[in-house]
């Protein structure tokens, strides 16, 4: 919903066509739509939103609807209290608003923002109520949301990626999803997924919940499942602290716990000149040609003596700690290259540093990632990084190198590439001696770090291939012929053919159209079963992608466009 | 780079001018590649058993002595690579990058089409060799049958230039192509050669001549469209191979000249049309042959209208011939061109936008060059006293590729019906009876200065050697 304005739909705001550069970095204090405050296992997190805050001018953010700026807060929010608060074992979703808990993406941005501006967006929403799920699963930090008002479009679907859903029964507030009858678009945020895959609500019933634009009520919310429970103001506070302290004990988060801090990422932005940029952070690295429409992304990997010798002295570097801090930068990076480098299509990644190295930070996460918070937290942020790979819309090349390390967690990375090209042998005419690339198998190849599909990287690469899965070994370590010859990479040229084989495939690759790049990439991607996860950025987005193109939604005439104008939108019938 | 390869001294063996004993891609390249070559020589190059042969060995580029001439033994003929001579100031004429300096590389964006255009051309050139194999057995004399084995030496050249470009251009899968040039055969039911011109036998010395005119003048046109390429090494080395290429229209055009010499001497020895008693060739016989090859490399220009001439043309890879002595804009995307068409049972043109209309733009300036050798025979005729004249018949007469394709036009345009054209057919076309009186006249005259019964003596001998010359050395 569904913000109610009277005034008729502002022309395409000047921001539309030229996107602003995003920045994702933000902090507790300078959040203006989100608080959180932690009373002892509980973290209550309120949404508030400042109307006059939005990212980009044209827009209100009336009754607590959100743009991309408040997700970005709700991202910074969701890390902070992973990793700053092992004490916090369950976290209450409420609204810091008098008798409304949100009313969705706001629709005025919605309708002025580009076609990109709104996959983007809807993009990084979805893989932060995933993260919310994660949290959920693998943190032992479970969401309830306290609908303390009306949840509708992504308000209700913020509260679908929680665990509990309690609404107040006060006569008026309902959980809706009215994007269809009011707005000609789809609740693309997991919206219709989850409300029969997670929540289990019959098909027809969710037929009717989904056109129906005032949703439910309390009792008729729990009674089709949309709801977990609902209950009187009068008990509310207290039936919320209850359900809190519930779902609490079930957490293995330790009890003393001591957090770390996040500390603003070191970066450093140059533009060389009009076609070469670089974005520089301690251990990743991105050169931008502009003219050719590519970023190589080199992840710069640990020194083997850089291991810290025990469980506290990890706890001690915190975000220092390498994985975290590698993890945190390639997360920051890759999010703002989606967001503001629209035209590099291609992102060539690479590694750099001691395969002992890697082997080493491995062996520690391995270790401890069962049993201690902070290494489980990092192993599944790398975890949700690789997805955020996995579901980006540009060709994702690996370069596998000399001097490369592309081990264990790092060979996740050129496994989530659309391709991996691997140098046999050395460069002949480099300075300096070198060994021969190599890449090595680990056990977290096996089942570490699950696409979005359920499967590893490596069960999605050889689908329907098991003699050739099964021939593959944790410990196991690749000469470049010998990569290509198990399949782990699409081609190992040597030096003499290398740079021209890489030459033609990105000249070759740029003359393409993105579009179909992007539908090629996303269907080879995501291989065999389907989950809820795949089924939203798949199915879900896919739809809700086609339709935001169509002119019965953004048309001049459509239903987004002409929302709030008071004039009816103007649908070409034609089922298609 | 560890490995220790053999090492080979590649400029000697290779004459070049493309720095090849530097060029470790291409060396690697071509070491695995020269032996096949050497063996498909062996299997599928000329047939007769030589000692050495008189021959012209390409050794520079320069406008002066680009070529050497002696006796060498054929499979040690020093295959060479050769590009023209680089201008570093070269612009693309035509097409949406009209101005850009030409590339030096292969652009990524425009590898598929390049490589197939290559792989085409090069095609074409080993597959004249494997057409013409046994030709070497009833040469008419030693001056043909040098000629011969020079246009099978240098088709196997131009089958190099190709090579070269996919080994130094196009990586891996350049290196691939290069293998499949050699595994398809002529004529093979497994794996043909591309076109479909290039499986049929050349059975006799009339149709190699007619081969050389019309056949190998259809490659004059298409290297002159990628000479005007952006994509520079394809450039160079097109114009390099023209130079040869001029040979073996030569050895076309004065081949057809000492057929139509010879048979009008018959003429008028015997004063009658009719020479085939007499171990000529008739006129009506010549004419026959002239229409079926005219026809069938007709056909190797493609549809009138072809939307792969348009992208290369806009793509900046395959241009006009002489592009940038036209004045235009070069670029015909706002223009329009009349193509050949049937309809209704008539022939007639319709228009296209000019970009769709380059095949046949091709073919109108082969045409108008074919006409040119149909002059000089009838001045041959004319000279003799002869009234009858050769011509060449409608562009729409046994076409079987394009606009005229499945309908029945006689060699003077007429429109007619498959039953008439099957009733005239062998007035228009050689028919059995005519190819084996023609097979019949094929046989080896090997004492130098000799010559068959049925052709007449060239005027010149090659590089001012007389015709007495011993131009092949038998074993």
């Amino acid at each position: 919903m569904t913000v109610l304005e009277d005034a008729p739909a502002a022309p395409q705001a000047a921001g539309a066509d030229a996107p602003p550069q995003v920045d994702f970095d933000t902090d507790p204090t300078r959040y203006r739509h989100w608080r959180y405050e932690v009373e002892g296992e509980t973290a209550w997190v309120y949404l508030d939103v400042a109307e006059d805050g939005g990212l980009v001018p044209g827009y209100e953010l009336k009754l607590n609807s959100y743009d991309l700026g408040v997700d970005i807060e709700l991202y910074d929010l969701t890390q902070r209290l992973r990793f700053s608060h092992p004490e916090v074992r369950s976290v209450v979703l409420t609204s810091g608003k008098e008798s409304n808990f949100c009313a969705g993406a706001n629709i005025r941005m919605l309708a002025q923002s580009s076609h990109s501006w709104k996959v983007n967006f809807c993009k990084f929403t979805n893989e932060t109520r995933n993260g919310i799920e994660d949290m959920t699963a693998n943190s032992g930090q479970t969401w309830l949301a306290a609908l303390n008002g009306t949840a509708a479009g992504g308000g209700y679907e913020m509260a679908l990626a929680c665990e509990t859903i309690l609404l107040v029964n006060d006569r008026s507030s309902a959980v809706a999803l009215p994007e269809v009858p009011l707005l000609g678009v789809l609740p693309g945020t997991g919206g219709l997924t989850r409300v029969t895959d997670k929540r289990h609500v019959r098909k027809d019933r969710a037929d009717i919940f989904a056109t129906k634009s005032e949703g439910f009520q309390g009792p008729k919310a729990v009674d089709w499942k949309l709801v977990d429970e609902t209950v009187s103001r009068k008990q509310w506070d207290a039936t919320v602290r209850e359900r809190a302290a519930e779902a609490a004990a079930g957490s293995h988060r330790p009890v003393d716990g001591h957090g770390i801090s996040l500390p603003p990422l070191a970066r450093e932005v140059t533009a060389e000149s009009d076609s070469l940029a670089s974005i520089r952070y301690p251990n990743v690295r991105c050169d931008i040609d502009r003219g050719a429409r590519t970023a190589t992304i080199t992840v710069l990997g640990p020194e083997p003596h850089a291991v810290p010798e025990s469980l506290e002295r990890i706890h001690a570097l915190g975000a220092d700690f390498w994985p975290l801090a590698m993890t945190r930068e390639l997360d920051d990076l890759i999010l703002r290259l989606r967001t503001n480098e629209l035209e590099i299509g291609t992102w060539l990644i690479k590694t750099q540093g001691s395969i002992e190295g890697a082997l080493a930070f491995e062996r520690v996460i391995a270790e401890h990632s069962s049993s201690d918070w902070l290494v489980n937290e990092i192993r599944h942020y790398f975890k949700r990084t690789l997805k955020r790979l996995d579901v980006t819309s540009r060709t994702l090349i690996a370069l596998i190198e000399p001097g490369s390390c592309f081990a264990g967690a790092l060979l996740e990375l050129a496994l989530a590439c659309d391709r991996q090209y691997m140098l046999e042998g050395t460069f002949e005419d480099h300075d300096e001696e070198q060994d021969p690339a190599q890449i090595v198998l680990t056990a977290s190849n096996f089942g570490t770090f699950p696409m979005g599909n359920g499967l590893t990287r490596l069960q999605s690469r050889f689908y329907g291939d098991d003699e050739t899965l099964a021939a593959l070994e944790a410990g196991s370590r690749f000469t470049g012929a010998q990569a290509e010859e198990a399949g782990l990479v699409t081609d190992a040229p040597d030096d003499i053919d290398y740079e021209d084989e890489i030459r033609i495939l990105l000249e070759e690759r740029a003359s393409l159209s993105p579009d179909a790049l992007t539908g090629m990439e996303a269907n080879h991607r995501f291989v065999g079963p389907e989950t809820m996860e795949t089924r939203i950025f798949g199915r879900l987005t896919a739809w809700q992608n086609w339709i935001f193109i169509r002119p019965n939604a953004s048309g001049p005439e459509g239903a987004l466009r002409r929302y709030g104008t008071g004039r009816k939108a103007d649908f070409d019938q034609k089922r298609v | 780079m560890t490995s220790a390869r053999p090492k080979i001294d590649f400029d000697a063996k290779i004459p070049n001018n493309v720095d090849l004993a530097s060029d470790r891609k291409l060396q690697r390249a071509l070491e695995r590649w020269q032996p096949n070559f050497l063996d498909w020589w062996g299997d599928m190059g000329p047939a007769v058993d030589t000692k050495d042969v008189y021959l012209r060995t390409a050794v520079d580029v320069g406008r002066e002595g680009w070529a050497h001439f002696d006796h060498v033994p054929m499979n040690e003929y020093r295959w060479g690579v050769f590009l023209s001579e680089h201008d570093p100031d070269r612009k693309i004429a035509f097409g949406e990058h009209k101005g850009e300096p030409v590339w030096q590389e292969v652009p990524g964006e425009y590898r598929a089409d390049l490589q197939r255009l290559i792989v085409i051309q090069g095609d074409t050139e080993p597959a004249s060799v494997e057409q013409q194999r046994f030709l070497g057995a009833t040469a008419p004399s030693l001056y043909d049958m040098r000629n011969l084995f020079q246009v099978n030496v240098e088709e196997g050249r131009h089958l190099w230039a190709m090579v070269y470009l996919l080994h130094a251009y196009f990586g891996r899968a350049g290196r691939e192509e290069a293998d499949q040039l050699l595994a398809r055969n002529s004529g093979s039911d497994d794996s043909p050669r591309i076109l479909g011109a290039f499986n049929e036998e050349t059975p006799d010395w009339l149709s190699f001549y007619m081969f050389t005119y019309f056949t190998d003048r259809d490659g004059k046109y298409q290297l002159g469209t990628l000479k005007e390429s952006g994509f520079d090494p394809l450039s160079r080395t097109c114009e390099f191979m023209l130079k040869e290429e001029a040979h073996h229209m030569f050895v076309g055009t004065t081949g057809i000249d000492r057929v139509v010499t010879r048979t009008a001497q018959l003429m008028n020895e015997h004063d009658s049309d009719e020479v085939a008693g007499a171990g000529g060739i008739p006129l009506e016989m010549i004419q026959k042959y002239i229409n079926f090859h005219y026809t069938v490399s007709l056909d190797l220009f493609g549809n009138e209208s072809s939307t792969n001439a348009a992208n290369y043309f806009t793509a900046g890879i395959k241009g006009r011939w002489q592009e940038e002595r036209r004045k235009d804009d070069h670029l015909l995307t706002d223009d329009a061109g009349a193509v050949d068409a049937v309809r209704d049972g008539q022939i007639t043109t319709t228009e296209v936008p000019a970009l769709l209309a380059l095949n046949q733009d091709l073919r109108s300036e082969y045409m108008s060059d074919c006409r040119g050798g149909l002059k000089r025979w009838n001045r041959i005729l004319e000279k003799h006293g002869i009234d009858a004249r050769l011509s060449l018949p409608h562009v729409g007469f046994n076409r079987q590729v394009g606009a005229f394709a499945g309908s029945h036009i006689t060699p003077e345009g007429k429109m007619i019906s498959a039953e008439d054209w099957k009733a005239q057919e062998s007035k228009w076309l050689p028919t059995e009876v005519d190819k084996t009186h023609v097979r019949g006249l094929m046989h080896p005259v090997l004492e130098p200065g000799k010559i068959a019964g049925w052709i007449a003596p060239p005027s010149n001998g090659i590089n001012d050697k007389p015709m007495d010359f011993e131009y092949v050395h038998f074993n």
